[in-house]
């Protein structure tokens, strides 16, 4: 096992869904350690990108290395945790049940099963049918699973969507506690309010890689105040902001409805 | 494949359904009140003890078949197989957990029907009760396995329905119910020698009459044990762990 290898390694990827390349050629690395946040309007790869990572993705061409080793390979598979972008637990089983099964797949200690619960605050739900739960809780069942076992990469796809306030502010916590326990963590979000959290920045636009860098270093090169400014002036800079495509990414795209919910979050605060 | 995953998932899928009480009574109940329905109709003639055997053989078979089926296209739909396979579970524990835990569901529903069709409706089973259920159970097997290829080419629950007078309705017109396979059309009734449901019904209506072997009878379950195996390897290589 190469502990010196970084936690991911991709060169020139090319994935293609369908008739269109979502990814055309994308080479990125992810040093061990830390919380990486993945950012880009809906539609950018992120979701692409983070499937080629855990495997699952079926890839055109390139090469995905993950923790030293091609990703989805069998090694990885207790290595690598992943949070789905909707919640993937079984609605009619208990919180408790769905994280015993994942757990036994995994071969996980039975102690993991109390810990993941009580690390996404979900102790007091333990015993209720996910059905009844609300999306926010349910979506913590589903990151609960991919805790199990103690990954040594976490690839989480939003998760952070639908939480209250309080809610992501612990989880955030959590999130640079695995960190600082060595866990790599590559979070992916459409809300840049939380890229200031994140120990490094990945900003992905129409399949390609924008920017890659430490949030301060992002908003000092580009003399912007916030990461949206900051994501509005590298596109700017690169003068391929045009008519017909997209004006700031974070207000355009298929997830508007979110995004509306973002921009007005910006008024009152967080949430 | 590894046992404890295997039995894992079929602990899961047994408690999914501990939670939906409503699908286990339909379940177990409701093949027993159609074979006391068609007794009931045919109750002054003796066309119930004609086809009362090869009813026992359909319910498990169409039953375990949407059940299955439909579980198996949520799984895929919800994410949860995406993530089982992205985790250590091989594809092989996926499919035995399955059929092993809605084998054990046929093995209540097909005694009940069994118990029903001989003790209140009448029927003579001149052969071994155990072998009736054997193949009432080897019936509820195949009915999985059909099922779990059957989600594969299904991208909705509509899609996955409709599976079910494709691969089912010819199975029961062709298997010797509504006449017998030696007086079918030639060319049907080899078609038919190739269904595997005909072979359950020979198998059942065979115990029934107490007109062949054990071996015989046991040789019709193996034919239906190798239709069971070529669905299972089938439909294992449909589930990939890398999708578009």
């Amino acid at each position: 096992m190469n502990s010196a290898a970084p936690a991911v390694d991709i060169r020139n990827l090319q994935v293609r869904r369908g008739t269109t390349d979502v990814l055309h050629g994308l080479d990125l690395s992810i040093a061990r350690g830390g919380v990486v946040g993945l950012l880009g309007p809906s539609g950018s790869g992120k979701t692409t990108l983070m499937r080629a990572i855990v495997g699952v993705q079926v890839v055109a061409s390139g090469t995905v290395t993950v923790l030293g080793e091609p990703a989805g390979s069998v090694p990885l598979r207790h290595r690598v945790g992943y949070v789905t972008q909707s919640a993937s637990v079984y609605d009619d089983l208990t919180v408790a049940q769905n994280i015993a099964y994942f757990s036994s797949v995994l071969g996980a200690p039975r102690s993991d099963i109390a810990r993941v619960i009580d690390e996404t605050d979900l102790t007091p739900f333990a015993d209720r049918v996910v059905a009844t739960l609300s999306g926010g809780q349910r979506s913590r069942v589903s990151l609960a699973a991919a805790l199990l076992g103690a990954p040594e990469l976490l690839v989480l796809d939003e998760p952070t969507v639908g939480l209250d306030p309080v809610l992501r502010v612990q989880l955030w916590e959590l999130f640079h506690r695995l960190a600082d326990a060595g866990t790599t963590l590559l979070v992916s979000s459409h809300v840049m309010d939380e890229a200031t959290r994140c120990d490094r920045l990945l900003l992905m636009r129409d399949g390609a890689m924008l920017a890659d860098d430490t949030p301060q270093a992002l908003l000092g090169a580009t003399g912007a105040s916030d990461v949206e400014g900051a994501f509005l002036a590298i596109i700017a800079s690169r003068g391929d902001v045009d008519a017909d495509a997209a004006p700031p990414p974070a207000r355009h795209g298929p997830g508007r409805r979110r995004h509306r919910h973002r921009r007005h979050a910006r008024s009152v605060g967080e949430r | 494949m590894n046992a404890r995953r295997t039995l894992a998932t079929a602990g899961r899928v047994l408690q999914q359904i501990r939670h939906d009480p409503r699908t286990i009574a339909l379940l177990l109940v409701v093949p027993t009140l159609l074979i006391g329905l068609l007794a009931w109709i045919f109750v002054d003639t003796d066309v119930f003890q004609t086809i009362g055997p090869a009813m026992i053989a359909l319910f498990p078979f169409i039953v375990m078949f949407l059940v299955t089926s439909i579980a198996t296209l949520r799984e895929r739909r919800s994410g949860t197989l995406e993530r089982l396979l992205a985790m250590p579970l091989g594809r092989g524990d996926f499919i035995l957990g399955y059929t092993l835990a809605f084998s054990l569901l046929a093995v209540a529903q097909a005694s009940i029907a069994v118990t029903f069709a001989v003790w209140v409706c009448g029927l003579t089973i001149e052969g071994s009760i155990w072998l009736l259920l054997a193949v009432a159970l080897a019936d509820a097997i195949l009915g999985t396995a059909l099922g779990l290829l059957a989600s594969a080419f299904a991208r909705t629950e509509f899609q996955v329905v409709q599976f079910m007078p494709v691969l089912v309705f010819p199975q029961i017109l062709l298997g010797g119910i509504f006449l017998p396979r030696d007086q079918l059309p030639p060319v049907l009734e080899a078609i038919s020698d190739w269904l595997p449901l005909s072979h359950a019904i020979d198998a059942l209506n065979a115990v029934a009459a107490d007109s062949e072997s054990a071996a015989w009878i046991w040789g019709q379950i193996a034919i239906l044990g190798a239709f069971i195996v070529g669905a299972i390897v089938l439909g294992s290589i449909t589930l990939r762990r890398r999708t578009p």
